[in-house]
């Protein structure tokens, strides 16, 4: 089983759905330790994704255009940090999804090129209450479940659910990076509201496939 | 953006923030002592709101980089300095490499930076600028010079009376750093670099008060003799 263009423009109106849905939560985790836009960002960012995706005049060709659409979509839209991390990981992820069809490896691939554009552009590690410490471990999980050979579709629940692990995993730190780390140890006991909306892109990202 | 048929400076400043105001404020706070050079203001989202928007930046990147010119860039908080890379890393690569973004205080790194790219500076000279305008406030910028040199060392030494009611404010300092750009010598004030708007002003120097001028280098006695007119003649403002 491989994953097509099809997929890839679900995972985009599921995420926007679920953005939707959870966009109150996010504003809420954010006004807690940051400055309480990340809700109304990622709703707006997604929403114009979906209506630029409305407007083509043909179906994508391939999963790379989707990804490109949505990458330059949320930079432009978005407006705080996770417009330039979230655009980023999605342009990396479109260069690493060259091929029509997605198997299990592709599926790492993408992941891993994500994880890699966020890395680059937040410079953040992990531990440090961010969205890397969401995506760390879904890709982590997602190399064992295609090396296991699960398919695409479960290795993107297990991605899903090891994002889950992860941004619960963000309660107790102390951030040190983005607008959180200026309130310091007031920071710990707060779900980092960038690990949560990865967590819901990663869980709409499997549900596509399923 | 801007009607003066006078050519910009070599080097841009583009400020990028997460509020149009604040934006537009530090353009019009640094254009106040950088005349000529061209300030561009990419502040808030593209509906006025808080926030940065890749496609205003990006705007503003293209402007600042017109005509050949390089540019730094200003940012406040974290995510404009992520929304200012991502610009970069997408736009073509011999405008990109034009571009620097300074790790710089948004305010004082923009007085800075316009001040010395007023001066004519090249691209690594106005971002070193920027740069420095992070300490320029940590120490004490007119603490006395540690060790006072035997006086045949090459240095001229003078002292003026600030005359002008406001004493060494901003735009005397501004009008301070600008001429004396344009001669080859090194200048200081109470152990302040002169060239620096930011270390002339925190001297705090007020009416009344004696400045220690210090001058070196192939045009010392003109820069010397340059300054204390100025000083003595109130920066125009007696």
């Amino acid at each position: 089983m491989t994953l097509d263009v099809a997929w890839a423009v679900d995972w985009v109106r599921l995420s926007a759905q679920t953005v939707t849905e959870h966009r109150q939560e996010l504003i809420e985790l954010d006004r807690q330790i940051g400055d309480g836009d990340h809700g109304e960002n990622l709703f707006r960012g997604f929403s114009a994704v979906v209506a630029k995706l409305d407007a083509l005049p043909a179906e994508p060709a391939d999963i790379g255009e989707v990804l490109r659409l949505v990458a330059t979509t949320l930079m432009s839209t978005v407006g705080g940090a996770a417009g330039p991390l979230y655009g980023t990981a999605y342009l990396r992820a479109a260069k690493a999804t060259g091929v029509a069809q997605l198997d299990s490896h592709g599926v790492v691939a993408l992941l891993e090129a994500a994880l890699e554009g966020i890395v680059a552009r937040g410079k953040a590690t992990t531990g440090e209450k961010t969205m890397v410490d969401a995506w760390t471990p879904a890709t982590e999980a997602a190399v064992t479940a295609a090396d296991g050979g699960a398919s695409p579709a479960e290795v993107l629940a297990a991605a899903a659910d090891a994002a889950h692990e992860g941004a619960e995993a963000t309660i107790p730190l102390v951030a040190t990076k983005g607008r959180a780390s200026y309130l310091g140890e007031r920071s710990a006991g707060h779900l980092d509201p960038g690990a949560r909306s990865t967590e819901l892109i990663l869980r709409a990202a499997a549900q596509a496939a399923a | 953006m801007n009607d003066s048929t006078r050519e910009h400076a070599p080097v841009a400043l583009v400020l990028v923030s997460h509020s149009r105001a604040l934006a537009q404020g530090a353009v019009e706070l640094a254009g106040q002592m950088a005349p000529g050079v061209l300030l561009i203001a990419a502040g808030g989202m593209a509906d006025g709101g808080l926030g940065t928007s890749y496609d205003t930046v990006e705007e503003a990147v293209v402007e600042a980089t017109g005509d050949g010119r390089s540019a730094v860039v200003l940012t406040d908080l974290g995510s404009a300095v992520l929304t200012a890379e991502s610009v970069l890393d997408l736009l073509d690569e011999d405008v990109a490499a034009r571009v620097r973004i300074a790790d710089a205080p948004f305010v004082e790194g923009a007085v800075a930076a316009a001040v010395t790219a007023h001066g004519g500076a090249d691209l690594a000279t106005v971002l070193a600028s920027a740069v420095h305008a992070g300490s320029t406030f940590g120490e004490a910028a007119g603490a006395p010079a540690v060790a006072v040199a035997a006086q045949d060392d090459g240095v001229l030494r003078t002292t003026a009376v600030l005359r002008n009611p406001l004493g060494l404010h901003a735009r005397p300092a501004a009008v301070v750093a600008r001429m004396l750009a344009a001669y080859d010598a090194k200048v200081r004030v109470n152990g302040a670099n002169a060239a620096s708007v930011l270390e002339l002003m925190k001297l705090g120097a007020t009416k009344g008060v004696e400045l220690r001028i210090e001058t070196e280098g192939p045009q010392a006695a003109q820069a010397r003799d340059a300054l204390v007119a100025a000083v003595e003649g109130g920066f125009g403002e007696i």
